[in-house]
């Protein structure tokens, strides 16, 4: 009986410890994959040559470039709006029914499909306007980006003591410059950290371009046109026949790796050292 | 508990009142936001189901030629390889959430949980094209062989694993969905078993009970709600994803009983052929998939939301 149980306890002890090699072992065999064939296709043409016509060599400079607009625009959309929302749940509609059901939807949103993101923007914007755009993209990417900064927004809201704003409000300052300039200073650092972590996920976001930014072989600058971005370059790459294509797929995938990667390491280091 | 708005002095009020519309406003765009998508999927996706009514979801004839489209083997591959992510994921998450949370040394529970986490950072691409280039060949070569010749002739299940051992499959959707799921089970996981009261396992353990017993007596039935709620989170999660799947799942349209066959999921549909549907009826018919595919994660997310609230802590990392 004890040596039944004994042996019961040492097999689940060793499928705990077996389960964490198996999750670990996946990270570090995707991680390398990565580096090394990522590694043998980089090149200085990666960022100053356009995509290439099949079956010649090139970079990927107008997908980078795309990319980055797409980006900061979802920022520049996205952010706002999401801390404003933040804002609501967290202050001043703390106790409402309305915050109750924001709350409960936006984490849903957390999760939802990106691709029926992409498809409602299609709707939305592509079909209307007749073609696909940049803009259209970012807008999709914002969509994916507000339920993150509503969610990192309203929980470090809540972190700051009450007793601040009751101090702030003793000394008879208005609610929203209370929240503007005393708690929004308090909880910056967690707000912060929402928005560079809701960087990294839409940097990588690829199923939410494929019907709204579409691609562009060529060199363009406007986001009322069809516009290079690294995800949909890489999918179309990956999937293409030739090896010129598959080696760029594989450089834009260690690019996009290292800075999703290195700045989700930067903010949890960082989190982890406030916090403390 | 002061509410802030209750306190606001004469000083100010139109601001206040300003601020207060402004965040009340962008409160209320979440909700207008998910309303409207799934809106615009049923208007978007209401031809279809005029055109094919039932059949959409109990056809298998996906025929863009012929204008004939039932959505079986997409809602069917999609519900397979989110199953086989679930049966690998599930165990593998409550491992490692029982090693991080009572096993590992305290050193050694931030970096390993931390590396976890970043299975979840990873761009679902970079697991596509890894599927597809690495994991698939490896597939073909080493498992699928194997499965052929020992599960292969066997009554039942054999024909799970009958077919040719070419690597893209549901199989390989599956468990390439499996990895990607772990992180946020785990993750949900060892937050809740955190939560389990001290003095519920010191009073185990002053009860002569091994570390397995305190697991399996008093930690899941304690967090059991939460756990199902976070196996949802990684349904929903599951059957949404897109990119990693669409790579490695071949991207047919036949209905086929083994594992190891190319097939298609909804989400993979879409992304393939959205952009080349040419016709009002062939875009209808994936906007009405999405359309069924929001539904379906909107419904799962929610009983996940709601079995986390039961324990009375939402603090579950969701992304």
């Amino acid at each position: 009986m004890p040596l039944r149980r004994k042996l019961a306890d040492l097999l689940a002890l060793l499928f705990a410890g077996a389960a964490t090699l198996f999750g670990l072992t996946w990270l570090i065999w995707i991680l390398w994959t990565t580096l090394s064939r990522g590694a043998a296709a980089l090149s200085p043409a990666l960022f100053t040559e356009m995509t290439p016509p099949p079956g010649s060599t090139g970079g990927l400079l107008n997908a980078f470039y795309g990319s980055a607009v797409m980006v900061l625009l979802a920022l520049a959309i996205g952010t706002p709006v999401g801390i404003a929302a933040g804002t609501y749940l967290a202050e001043h509609g703390r106790h409402s029914r309305l915050a109750a059901a924001v709350s409960f939807i936006n984490d849903i949103l957390l999760s939802a499909p990106s691709i029926v993101i992409g498809l409602f923007v299609y709707e939305l914007v592509v079909r209307p306007s007749g073609h696909f755009s940049g803009f259209a993209g970012a807008l999709a990417l914002a969509m994916i980006l507000l339920p993150i900064v509503v969610r990192t927004t309203d929980e470090s809201l809540r972190l700051v003591p009450n007793q601040m704003r009751e101090a702030a409000f003793a000394l008879g300052l208005p609610a929203w410059r209370v929240t503007s300039r005393i708690i929004y200073k308090a909880a910056l650092s967690g707000i912060v950290t929402g928005i560079l972590l809701g960087l990294a996920r839409i940097a990588g976001e690829t199923a939410p371009l494929l019907f709204t930014a579409l691609n562009n072989q060529f060199w363009s600058a406007s986001i009322a046109q069809p516009l290079a971005n690294v995800p949909v370059v890489i999918f179309q790459y990956a999937m293409s026949p030739y090896d010129e294509w598959h080696a760029l797929a594989w450089a834009g995938a260690l690019v996009l790796t290292l800075f999703v990667l290195g700045l989700n390491l930067i903010v949890r280091f960082f989190a982890r050292k406030g916090s403390q | 508990m002061t509410s802030p708005s209750h306190a606001a002095p004469r000083s100010g009020a139109g601001a206040d009142r300003l601020f207060g519309l402004v965040t009340a406003g962008a409160a209320w765009l979440v909700l207008i936001l998910l309303g409207a998508a799934a809106a615009s999927m049923a208007w978007g996706g209401r031809l279809a189901f005029e055109t094919f009514g039932w059949s959409f979801v109990t056809s298998s004839d996906w025929d863009a030629v012929a204008g004939k489209f039932g959505a079986l083997v997409p809602i069917y591959g999609t519900l397979v390889t989110s199953l086989l992510a679930l049966i690998i994921a599930v165990p593998v998450s409550i491992g490692i959430a029982l090693f991080l949370t009572d096993i590992a040394p305290r050193w050694l529970r931030g970096p390993v949980g931390m590396a976890i986490e970043l299975l979840a950072a990873i761009p679902s691409i970079i697991y596509g094209m890894w599927g597809l280039f690495v994991f698939a060949p490896f597939m073909a070569a080493h498992v699928e062989p194997w499965l052929n010749d020992r599960l292969g002739p066997l009554p039942v299940v054999g024909a799970l694993f009958t077919g040719p051992p070419i690597g893209i499959g549901l199989l390989t959707a599956g468990l390439v969905l499996g990895i990607m799921i772990i992180p946020f089970i785990s993750a949900v996981a060892r937050d809740v078993f955190n939560a389990v009261p001290t003095s519920l396992k010191e009073a185990a353990v002053a009860l002569g009970s091994t570390r397995w017993e305190i697991l399996s007596r008093v930690t899941l039935p304690y967090t059991r709600s939460a756990i199902i709620g976070a196996i949802f989170l990684g349904l929903g999660r599951a059957l949404g994803e897109t990119m990693a799947v669409t790579f490695v799942l071949g991207n047919a349209h036949d209905l086929t009983p083994s594992l190891l066959m190319p097939s298609n999921s909804i989400a993979a549909a879409i992304a393939n052929e959205f952009a080349e549907a040419d016709g009002e009826l062939y875009r209808s018919s994936l906007i009405a998939l999405a359309f069924l595919l929001f539904v379906v994660t909107f419904l799962v997310l929610t009983a996940a939301r709601l079995m986390l609230m039961r324990l009375g802590r939402t603090h579950g990392r969701t992304n």
